[in-house]
């Protein structure tokens, strides 16, 4: 066990951190516990009242608690500790631990993905009722939170390429959960298989990183970053790309989004946890960690991130406009914030980008949550199917207005934090970025009015009655309203509260300085125009989808000719995906085809025919020739003495005694005369 | 009296035991050149205790059991001489190489 | 010693003629192609040796042959010529044709024998014999010193005695078996 205490000198003020106590030392047990129960429910879960969701739950239960106890350690004192447990060692340099690491960062995402999760949960219990396979549900899902938990508590590369791996596999097994239906198993391969493909990239860039420095310890890594270490700084641009794209994978930036429309297929806690949340947050989370490498020696990288980072964000927010089910425009809004975080990110704004990833965790599972509770009354996914719902269902419809308002910018959560990123790209020289930015803050507050209009307001198109969920899903909507609305308050820029500090604060809680911007106050006019584009956006959209049609032609009839077809073909990103693979797949095929039967199998025959000579020679060389050989000569041999030899036995006892005479004759000239 | 010379008389005696015993056809007669050559040994024995003059005699002693065993084995031998004639009608040695090859 | 020397004592006058009669007797015993005859001839050269044995003073040994040997074993040998209807006239099948090589053996037995007897012990005399050797002393002997090869030889005649009887008894078939326990 490694236990790691630092102290991290930021920009003039000190930072204390404590060791966090017994919570910190002990907090592996968080990851644990919804692996615990994962296993537990496979075989049990069936034979429990909820289907195994007690245990999840129980697990995610204990999880928030414990994070947020060390939450509020970190936020009054800090803590900052690594544990490890040596697995294995190559040489005497290169070691395989496993452990957890409690910083300022990983507690953050500890609390959200445990939180999150809770809700989330306790939610799906009412959605998934009566569901099929349910029990199976509750394990996949549970066997995420612990792969998530394993991944941010990752103190070095090669556990949070485990973790990273295992939300992988529980994202195609939860995507595919209504394996019926061909379409959503061909959504799961494409989410796996998009991933797998960044993953060469992840793989590739951690091994030249660790190779470089020694060890794949994310401290140690920092460290040598921002002391420009020679080795680290001769792959670090390479090594930067790589990660990089591994983290386009998991987190879903242009042009390896595709699959992130596509895996709306799954129940809708499935997106609203593993999809809005936690699991495409890993690659932010990923650039978090190692921002100093890209800070202080990869910055060749950045421009490449950031004009992917702004495309992602203004273009797939585009596609959002078109889409007719209400899952995409949410899948599609995840991915334009994905871009927000990885711009700012890039651009040298940790502690912005972390901040959105936080407030935008809340009110994007609010909105799937939602989604989720709509899909549920009206069953079915499509907007041209709803309306005026809100007289059926006033709580789910009043946490959509919050966090739709959270996510348009519009004063709550998403307002602060989206304020923060536009400030941050200014003042870093972006300014292109930050204009983009702007627009896309009105494109986003455009289409979730849209939503929110033609899914809640107007007259009802559906068929049945659609009623309010049970309790005990609209309870965990209304909670998670609540850090919608309000998270933001903890870190606007110039104000500390008292004993808990600010979001920076527990942040900046760390191993080494990251040289990141964060502002000191408010900026007004940069806030004063966010705000303005969201208002607008949120007015425009308004006023052109609340006319109240009674169709959905009618209603959302104005197509731009060229922009819409290019809209709704999502810019044919996903045609040219299945192009390229298609058209590799058959010399892909042949080659190894060929290779199979020329290369292997000739090596193979070629084994045999050599083996066979090889015995056919022993055996009629060596062994009918050769040792048989041996064994009739000798007894040839035998025999022909025998044969000449036994011609003295005469049976004439005359014979006998004249060679008995001789003989003793002859021993006795020779004893007696010769010697 | 030289001592050579019962030596040599007992040396000849015992060759020409030695002659009979490979010449002679008949069973019987072999035994008898057997007892020639005894009775050679028998005379080189009592030379030799004479030329050295023991005080026990040793010489004759020891010619006095070679006369006994000599009478023994003419015992035996001449019943197993019985057998034979008895089981194949003849006495002659030529006719006993039935353990040839 | 000279041969003079040698010729004028009267004992080697009496070993000559004795010696001759040795001699003479061995030869014939194994040339005569007479059975009988060549058993007789033995009879004659044992005697002969008795009497040299008298001359070299052993008069117990030379009794005991004369006993033994001319008394006993040469009539067991009579009695197996007998027996084995052995030709008793003259039989020219007597000796195997092929006589050099035993007559080379035998001179090459006689050449080292004499030659080893002659190097060891030239000129070396028998003094004078005085008085011949006592039946006490050899008594004495007997049982005194040798007393264990006495016994053991003891048992070789009581071997040799039972074993030919064993050995020259007539199988009884099945019926003379019977009778033979019924009675």
């Amino acid at each position: 066990m490694t236990d790691w205490l630092i102290l991290a000198q930021e920009g003039g003020h000190e930072i204390h951190a404590g060791d966090g106590g017994w919570w910190a030392d002990t907090a592996g047990i968080m990851l644990l516990l919804p692996l615990v129960a994962f296993l537990l429910i496979l075989p049990f879960g069936k034979r429990m009242k909820y289907d195994g969701a007690e245990l999840a739950i129980g697990a995610l239960a204990i999880n928030t608690v414990w994070a947020s106890v060390l939450l509020y350690l970190n936020a009054t004192e800090g803590v900052l500790t690594q544990t490890t447990f040596e697995i294995a060692r190559i040489g005497s340099d290169l070691v395989f631990e496993l452990g957890w690491v409690v910083d300022g960062l990983s507690i953050i995402m500890y609390f959200l993905v445990s939180l999150v999760g809770l809700l989330v949960f306790i939610y799906a219990v009412g959605y998934m009722k009566g569901d099929r396979r349910v029990p199976w549900f509750f394990a996949a899902f549970s066997l995420f939170a612990g792969a998530m938990l394993v991944l941010v508590g990752a103190p070095n590369l090669i556990q949070m390429i485990i973790g990273w791996e295992g939300v992988g596999l529980a994202s195609y097994l939860l995507i595919g959960f209504y394996w019926e239906d061909i379409e959503n198993v061909k959504a799961g391969n494409k989410a796996f298989l998009t991933n797998k493909v960044a993953d060469v990239g992840l793989v590739l860039g951690a091994i030249l990183v660790g190779l470089a420095v020694g060890t794949w310890d994310f401290f140690a890594i920092n460290e040598a970053a921002v002391a420009h270490d020679e080795a680290l700084a001769a792959v670090a641009v390479v090594g930067g790309a790589l990660l990089f794209f591994g983290a386009m994978g998991k987190s879903a930036q242009f042009p390896l989004h595709i699959w992130l429309p596509d895996a709306m297929a799954g129940p809708t806690p499935v997106s609203a946890l593993m999809h809005a949340a936690t699991m495409v947050t890993a690659g932010i989370y990923l650039m978090a960690r190692l921002f100093p490498l890209y800070e202080n020696l990869a910055q060749a990288v950045r421009p490449a991130m950031i004009a992917i980072g702004a495309i992602t964000l203004f273009g797939i927010g585009l596609l959002a406009l078109v889409a007719k089910d209400i899952k995409k425009v949410l899948a599609y809004s995840t991915v334009s914030q994905l871009g927000y975080m990885m711009t700012v990110m890039a651009a040298g704004g940790y502690t912005a980008g972390m901040f959105h990833l936080f407030t935008h965790a809340f009110f994007k599972a609010l909105l799937f949550l939602g989604a989720g509770s709509v899909i549920h009354a009206v069953h079915s996914n499509y907007m041209q199917d709803m309306g005026g719902l809100r007289k059926f269902m006033p709580y789910t419809y009043w946490t959509f207005i919050v966090g739709s308002l959270a996510l348009a910018g519009v004063g709550l959560s998403g307002f602060w934090s989206k304020d923060e990123i536009l400030v941050t790209l200014g003042e870093e020289g972006y300014q292109l970025v930050m204009w983009l930015a702007i627009g896309g803050a009105f494109v986003t507050a455009f289409y979730m009015a849209r939503v929110v209009a033609l899914t809640f307001h107007g007259t009802y198109k559906g068929q049945g009655e659609p009623h309010e969920s049970p309790r005990i899903m609209t309870v965990p909507l209304v909670i998670l309203a609540i850090p919608a609305a309000i998270a933001g308050l903890i870190n606007i820029p110039g104000v500390t509260w008292p004993s808990i500090g600010n979001f920076t604060e527990w942040l900046s809680v760390r191993v080494v300085a990251m040289g990141d911007f964060h502002p000191e106050t408010v900026d007004w006019l940069i806030a004063g125009v966010g705000l303005l584009a969201a208002v607008a956006g949120v007015v425009v959209g308004w006023i052109i989808y609340s006319r109240d049609r009674l169709t959905q032609a009618d209603r959302d009839d104005f197509e731009i000719p060229v922009l819409y077809t290019v809209f709704r073909h999502g810019y044919w990103v996903d045609d040219a995906a299945y192009g390229v693979v298609g058209a590799t797949k058959g010399p892909v095929a042949q080659f190894v085809d060929w290779t199979n039967t020329y290369v292997i199998d000739a090596v193979v025959n070629g084994a045999a025919f050599l083996t066979m000579k090889l015995g056919s020679f022993v055996y009629g060389t060596v062994d009918q020739k050769g040792v048989d050989g041996v064994v009739h000569g000798i007894s040839a041999a035998a025999d022909s003495a025998g044969s000449a030899l036994r011609k003295m036995q005469t049976g004439r006892v005359q014979q006998y005694a004249a060679s008995f005479v001789g003989g003793a004759l002859i021993l006795v000239v020779v004893f007696v005369f010769l010697t | 009296m030289l001592l050579n010379q019962f030596l040599i008389l007992a040396a000849a005696m015992f060759a020409l035991g030695v002659y009979g015993l490979l010449v002679r056809r008949n069973i019987v007669l072999i035994l008898l050149s057997v007892e020639l050559m005894l009775n050679a040994v028998n005379i080189n024995l009592v030379a030799f205790e004479s030329y050295l003059r023991s005080s026990e005699a040793i010489g004759q002693v020891f010619a006095i059991f070679v006369i006994t065993v000599a009478a023994a084995e003419v015992g035996i031998g001449l019943a197993i001489v019985l057998m034979i004639f008895r089981n194949r009608r003849s006495s002659n040695v030529d006719d006993l190489s039935l353990m040839r090859w | 010693m000279s041969f003079v020397d040698w010729i004028s004592e009267p004992v080697n006058w009496v070993y000559a003629a004795i010696g001759l009669v040795v001699l003479y007797s061995a030869f014939r015993v194994v040339t005569v192609k007479n059975v009988v005859h060549a058993a007789l001839f033995l009879v004659a050269s044992l005697a002969g040796t008795a009497g040299l044995f008298l001359i070299l003073g052993a008069e117990f040994v030379a009794w005991v042959l004369v006993l033994v040997y001319i008394g006993a074993v040469i009539v067991l040998f009579l009695f197996g010529i007998m027996i084995t209807r052995a030709p008793t006239g003259k039989d020219e099948n007597l000796d195997s044709q092929k006589k050099v090589w035993p007559a080379i053996l035998s001179i090459g037995v006689f050449v080292a024998m004499a030659g080893s007897s002659i190097s060891a012990f030239e000129s070396q005399l028998i003094n004078d014999v005085g008085e011949p050797t006592s039946t006490e002393v050899i008594g004495e002997a007997l049982l005194g010193r040798f007393v264990i090869p006495f016994e053991v030889v003891s048992f070789v005649l009581l071997a040799a005695l039972i074993g030919g009887i064993t050995i020259a008894r007539r199988d009884l078939s099945p019926a003379e078996e019977e009778e033979r326990h019924a009675v």
